[in-house]
């Protein structure tokens, strides 16, 4: 047999030396998950108190402000301890991606409820049916997301920040155009009527309405609420086949596109991809826009007087887009009953009361009264609002390369609802169901 | 003594200084070996860990379909035969090498221009080629924010300020307008951010040609083109490889501009190679066909870099 050179020794050995150091790592990663062992495991003996634990959540940036405050809350009353960390909106599903494949996720982590189906779908939450079912407010819980959360009769993440779109009326621009701030649109038209008043009557910087004409989600969110409110559908209940072309739809696009070619809508209404949505309505010249409610605070802070009311639907009727984020427990945590403990913590009556008091916008629970009408208002819609199902949601409408966001820049700025809605239902169906 | 027997007499004795000296210099060169692997170990674990390790895992995982939490299985060769029934995949594809030539002659153009504008020293030259470098120094995200708050008609200054001096009628969308302006903020950004980069390269190039060959040439009468074409151009033939692998790199994995400043759009119309593998992995979780693409994205800069390599080796020969 040929003997190895000193060289091919030297080799080897480096080659060895690599893989005790992979190996190594590799252990080491499995040891501190060990040192990590749940109080849960040991909750089932009752006579030994079990030993605090760290339960680590994230969230992304739009909700950390919300998740921290109810961490905080926790932390202060209870043995464990809730560890928030929050990432950038845009990166967050990379993130939580990222995590799954390498078995790093967190305890709990909150999604935008739309991806909520997707994650199911993937195994990345486990199934908490069982404890919601103990919850004496359990028919209480916003009942889009506990839907949207569902799959096969097994309830997989609860409701954590819940974020509806409303219109937001800035009074005084109403008021000095000589409109009546507490008589919002009830339709779709009057809505276009009281934007152009505004335009026609103010003039100069100051503009009708502003809307996110380059932003898939932003869209999803404040224009599928007129459609949903005159009885027609954007895709059937499966989320498997696109149904935008409908005269509906048609007359949703015609609208907001004929207030953005009059000049009615801000010029930047055609860039806006989210990113300055809310800094255009923070700058107060805009006389009503749909938005997110949790935004509500964040207007008055700029001292805008601001008024709430349903998105209209095309011929009248109200609905609403049920967005938000729910949260789960993810399926690789050993800390299931110590997180179920600050889920349901999370829900309960003062926690929710103190959030809505603080946060000036609607919450998880449909039984908590409001004291500001126009929170009632988002607590009202909230309880007959819709989040849509589909598996494939992001990639088919909110992503930047979605075949709905190419669709909705057609009938908004391109050819027109007439021929971009029926080009753009073959795509997207093919999107939703894309493997 | 005859010679021979001298010889022979010689030979063992030569032979045992020998093998003492041998004996002498294996501790020696055995030593400097260890030296060698002690100094040469740490990069090379760097390199195993950190290059090999990820490239051999993302080859393994363009062989298997990867879900995000349960076990990969062998699906070996339907993640590269899928990636032609991906729609947005031939025009990233046709885009990328679009913006790759565009972006790359432009660049080169300015940089070498700059280079060659602050190359001699005199006074306040430092100033320029430090004006010229800052943008470098800015982060290339923070930097593509910054001209998408520049660009933003809501909260950017640029339409304002065109509109007041007169140049546009009315405020003009830099970014989800026109595909072709969408496209021409995103070069005039990567010019703005990268011009002083590479001019600083090709800087350093050009300042190891030393001066004595240009008083020679002009000794004998050459003008500054024949000196530029005769001199310049042949030594600076490295840097000048150099600096178009860098930017050919570059462009083809071109990401955070346009993720950043046109998100893509106008309707797909600038969205790049790498931004569809982002959407492949982190939008659909599809993170087979994800490396798959990488891996031929791999494949096709290797390519491009060494027949790029191999054209300008030729040419100096």
């Amino acid at each position: 047999m040929k003997s190895r050179s000193p060289r091919r020794r030297r080799t080897g050995g480096v080659l060895a030396f690599l893989c005790v150091a992979l190996v190594a790592t590799a252990c080491g990663s499995s040891q501190s998950g060990e040192t990590a062992q749940p109080a849960a495991s040991s909750a089932g003996a009752p006579a030994a108190k079990p030993e605090p634990v760290t339960i680590t959540v994230w969230t992304r940036a739009a909700t950390e402000s919300h998740t921290k405050a109810l961490a905080e809350a926790y932390n202060a009353g209870h043995d464990n301890k809730v560890e928030v960390t929050a990432y950038p909106n845009e990166e967050y599903p990379a993130k939580i991606a990222t995590a799954a494949g390498g078995k790093n996720l967190p305890d709990l982590f909150a999604s935008d409820v739309v991806f909520a189906p997707n994650y199911i779908s993937q195994g990345l939450w486990q199934d908490v049916s069982a404890s919601f079912a103990t919850l004496p407010f359990k028919d209480k819980v916003a009942p889009a997301h506990v839907k949207a959360a569902t799959q096969d009769g097994k309830l997989f993440a609860m409701p954590h920040t819940v974020d509806i779109s409303v219109m937001f009326v800035n009074k005084g621009l109403y008021t000095k155009a000589g409109l009546d701030p507490d008589k919002p649109p009830t339709t779709l038209a009057e809505f276009a009527q009281q934007a152009t008043a505004v335009r026609e009557k103010l003039g100069g910087d100051t503009y009708g309405t502003y809307f996110g004409g380059n932003c898939g989600g932003c869209n999803v969110f404040t224009l599928w609420p007129s459609v949903w409110a005159d009885g027609a559908e954007v895709m059937n209940p499966e989320g498997t086949q696109s149904t935008i072309n409908t005269p509906q739809m048609t007359a949703v696009f015609d609208a907001y596109r004929k207030l953005f070619t009059d000049g009615v809508a801000a010029p930047a209404s055609k860039d806006e991809n989210g990113t300055t949505w809310l800094g255009a309505l923070q700058k107060g010249n805009i006389a009503i826009a749909p938005g997110p409610s949790a935004w509500l605070g964040l207007l008055e802070e700029k001292g805008i007087d601001v008024g709430v009311a349903p998105i209209p639907g095309v011929n009248g009727g109200k609905m609403t887009f049920v967005g938000g984020d729910v949260i789960g427990i993810s399926a690789t945590s050993e800390k299931a009953e110590a997180a179920w403990d600050f889920l349901a913590f999370t829900l309960s009556d003062k926690v929710q009361a103190d959030l809505q008091a603080k946060s000036k916008s609607t919450v998880a629970r449909t039984d908590i009264a409001a004291t500001d009408p126009r929170v009632q208002t988002m607590n009202e819609l909230m309880a007959i609002g819709r989040t849509p199902y589909a598996l494939k949601f992001n990639e088919s409408y909110n992503d930047g390369q979605s075949p709905w966001t190419k669709t909705l820049r057609d009938a908004l700025f391109g050819a027109g609802p007439a021929s971009a809605l029926p080009a753009g239902v073959e795509p997207i169906t093919q999107s939703l169901n894309q493997q | 003594m005859s010679n021979s027997q001298r010889v022979r007499d010689r030979a063992p004795v030569a032979a045992a200084t020998h093998r003492s000296h041998a004996r002498a210099r294996r501790p020696r060169r055995r030593s400097s070996g260890l030296v060698g692997l002690a100094y040469a170990s740490p990069a090379a674990l760097i390199v195993g860990l950190f290059f090999v390790v990820p490239l051999a895992l993302v080859v393994w995982m363009s062989l298997n379909n990867w879900p995000l939490l349960a076990a990969p299985t062998f699906n070996a060769p339907a993640n590269y035969t899928r990636i032609a029934d991906n729609d947005l995949v031939l025009d990233a594809v046709v885009f990328t090498l679009k913006y790759t030539a565009v972006v790359t002659v432009l660049l080169f153009t300015i940089s070498f221009g700059l280079a060659l504008l602050v190359q001699r020293r005199r006074p306040g030259v430092g100033l320029f080629r430090g004006a010229f470098f800052l943008p470098a120094a800015v982060g290339w995200a923070t930097a593509t924010l910054l001209f998408f708050g520049l660009l933003s008609d809501q909260i950017g200054p640029l339409n304002d300020m065109l509109v007041a001096v007169g140049l546009i009628d009315e405020p003009v969308s830099w970014t989800a307008g026109d595909p072709e302006v969408a496209f021409g903020s995103t070069v005039t950004l990567v010019i703005w951010r990268w011009a002083g980069f590479n001019m600083l390269i090709l800087l350093t190039g050009l300042q190891t040609i030393p001066t004595e060959i240009y008083e020679a040439a002009r000794v004998d009468g050459a003008s500054a083109v024949q000196a530029f074409r005769r001199i310049t151009l042949p030594l600076m033939r490295p840097t000048i490889a150099l600096v178009l692998c860098l930017m050919v790199t570059g462009s083809m994995l071109g990401f955070e501009q346009f993720y950043i400043l046109t998100r893509g759009g106008p309707g797909n119309s600038t969205t790049s190679v790498v931004m569809v593998i982002v959407r492949e992995a982190f939008v659909r979780f599809n993170l087979g066909s994800a490396a798959a693409m990488s891996v031929l994205v791999l494949i096709a800069l290797v390519v491009l870099n060494a027949l790029q390599l191999a054209f300008i080796r030729k040419r100096t020969q």
